[in-house]
């Protein structure tokens, strides 16, 4: 009896066996690349957290940087110096890159559309040293380095994903709602500016806010363009102003362990401001378009 | 069956709907709207003039870049020709320049990016679509796109100052003893700063791009195809290497082709971990210098203005290759539809 019972086991054999164990061993390769990748994750944060530490105190944010190196000091100037320029180049980019947009979904045949996210796509793949070098050429030689100069260069790296952001919501936008409006006989650009991009303000804020955490931590398009060591607190945008990327990037390359600790502490200042402004905006983005799908 | 708090909420959140959307009154009297007639005629042409400029705007923007970049290398250009490409030194006192030494470094750093972050993009993209849980699915997806997000410079921080010392003091020194009879495996530098760091570093940022697209891309392959498979009997990974993965073959491509052009185009990151030399080396544990890093390096200004030049012809190089690199993705990207493929 025993026997017969073991005869009809369920268990796989042969090949099929073979065939299920490369199956669980496969699994199992694709939950190691995923925790590969988070452990990367964790181990990054974690060592920028740890190091940054014993530097975060209130002086880190209303002190300037020492002149001449040395513990202590602040990187307050390059805080400000940073949220003016990335603030310049989100009012560079914004209003050309949601126009762009508005004209790829609304004017556009569609070809010519096709034919600007093409350029959109390629602009976003030019290497950001490349834009920097580019505006080096175009606003610096002959002048000085300059906030506004650095701030043109992050908004040529903030156009193509603020267009492309905004260009996804608009074609979120259901096409009943275009009708509806010119139906009743609102003209086309009433259409636009009174039901189209209020509808979609959420998803273009949140395109934009994602464009600026991702500017804020760009280095390579402002070495060429605003990155003259100047430890004061200023305002002043004709002239090169610190900022955060760039100071990382100097302290890094210094021998100083006062300043490296000063870089992590900039470091995590920056991936704070990152994560929140990310996080934020994805929050945004889920509601809006669970607004605009089921609304 | 709708309650009554239930519906009276409906009825609330339809009223929330309708003033979230404002609507534009039309005016009274519409026949002798003549007036407002031409306002909309100018308004509409205003309006598509105006954005028409815009998007007119991102080609000429591009345009300018590739015009000006050419236009800053042009005086290396008459100097050396096409022959600065092939050159193999670059020596500023003797004021001998070429562009060799940094093609290489950055095919090889890429190439290890590239080679180390294909499986990992590729499994993380299949542990996200067909293994995740429901609830950890999304979580998981997030923190690597969290890992996207994180700015080149602090990467290249935790690179030079945490990664460098321990590849220095555990992984290279083993590789070496083990695997150095191969040959490119050489002896380590003392501070971890190489091509080998350069291409894992570069690895952290291309993983997270690559994943994303391989994602969306195995989303999309029909779940008829794929349940027909499994119910053939094959196994799940049967399944994937019979029917997700041939149907994406072009997209995932493209994915690594993208990813390609972000390691190719990456300065500071490299800079700040890849050493810094100019000869060329089979040892990946040696320092080098990409076309990216070279020019981020010499940021602080070049001794003479025909170095100034040079390095302003790296840049033209480098911004060549990316164009083409990126072009290419996209034309694949564009002409293969995962779906009409998979049919």
């Amino acid at each position: 009896m025993a026997v017969a019972a073991e005869r009809i086991s369920l268990r796989a054999t042969g090949r099929s066996r073979r065939r299920l164990r490369l199956n669980r061993v496969m699994e199992g390769v694709a939950v190691l690349a995923a925790s590969v990748a988070l452990a990367a994750l964790g181990i990054v944060v974690v060592s920028v957290v740890v190091r940054a530490w014993p530097a975060l105190h209130v002086s880190l944010f209303t002190q300037t940087p020492n002149l001449f190196g040395g513990p202590g000091g602040g990187i307050s100037s390059a805080i400000v110096g940073s949220a003016l320029i990335v603030a310049m180049a989100t009012g560079m980019a914004l209003p050309v890159g949601v126009l762009a947009a508005i004209f790829m979904t609304e004017f556009a045949r569609p070809r010519v559309a096709a034919a600007i996210q093409l350029f959109l796509d390629v602009l976003n793949g030019v290497p950001t040293i490349v834009t920097g070098i580019f505006v080096y050429g175009l606003l610096v030689i002959g002048h000085l380095q300059s906030a506004y100069a650095g701030a043109f260069a992050l908004a040529v790296v903030m156009l193509p994903l603020v267009a492309r952001a905004t260009q996804e919501v608009l074609l979120l936008v259901p096409n009943t709602l275009r009708e509806a409006s010119l139906a009743l006989g609102v003209s086309r650009w009433r259409t636009v500016v009174g039901v189209i991009i209020p509808t979609t303000l959420g998803g273009i804020l949140t395109g934009t806010v994602i464009a600026m955490a991702r500017a804020a931590g760009e280095t390579a398009p402002l070495l060429f363009t605003c990155s003259i060591f100047a430890p004061a607190v200023s305002t002043d945008v004709t002239h090169a102003l610190p900022n955060i990327p760039v100071l990382i990037f100097t302290y890094s390359e210094q021998p100083d362990p006062a300043l490296h600790q000063q870089a992590w502490a900039a470091a995590l200042v920056l991936m704070a401001f990152i994560l929140i402004t990310s996080l934020t905006a994805r929050g945004l983005l889920a509601r809006s378009r669970r607004k605009l799908t089921h609304g | 069956m709708v309650t009554g708090a239930g519906a009276r909420l409906r009825a609330v959140y339809v009223a929330c709907a309708m003033a979230a959307v404002p609507t534009t009154t039309p005016t009274t009297a519409p026949l002798r709207s003549g007036r407002r007639r031409i306002g909309d005629r100018v308004g509409d042409g205003a309006l598509r003039t105006i954005t028409a400029l815009a998007a007119l705007a991102v080609v000429v923007l591009l345009g300018a870049i590739v015009y000006k970049i050419l236009h800053l290398a042009h005086s290396a250009w008459s100097t050396y020709g096409l022959h600065f490409v092939t050159a193999k030194t670059w020596d500023p006192v003797h004021k001998a320049f070429g562009a060799l030494p940094f093609i290489y470094g950055t095919a090889i750093s890429s190439l290890i990016a590239l080679l180390i972050s294909a499986p990992l993009a590729i499994g993380i993209a299949l542990y996200l679509t067909e293994l995740a849980p429901k609830g950890v699915r999304g979580v998981v997806g997030s923190l690597i796109e969290m890992l996207a997000a994180i700015p080149s410079v602090v990467l290249g921080l935790w690179g030079i100052l945490v990664l460098g010392p321990f590849l220095a003091n555990h992984l290279e020194p083993w590789l070496h003893r083990k695997l150095g009879f191969i040959g490119i495996f050489g002896a380590p530098e003392a501070t971890g700063t190489g091509l080998f760091t350069a291409g894992l570093i570069l690895t952290i940022m291309v993983v997270p791009i690559v994943a994303s697209i391989c994602r969306e891309l195995f989303m999309q392959v029909p779940a008829d195809l794929e349940e027909g498979a499994l119910a053939l009997g094959t196994t799940r990974w049967e399944m994937i290497r019979g029917v997700t993965l041939p149907a994406t073959r072009s997209g995932i491509a493209a994915a690594l082709i993208l990813g390609l052009g972000r390691a190719l185009g990456e300065a500071i990151a490299v800079t700040q971990v890849i050493g810094g030399g100019t000869r060329i080396t089979n040892n990946v544990f040696g320092p080098g210098d990409t076309l990216a890093s070279k020019i981020a390096a010499s940021y602080q200004g070049a001794a003479s203005s025909l170095e100034q030049s040079s390095l302003l012809y790296l840049g033209a190089l480098l911004l060549i290759i990316g164009l083409v690199v990126n072009l290419v993705a996209q034309v694949i990207v564009r002409r293969f539809d995962p779906l009409r493929e998979a049919r």
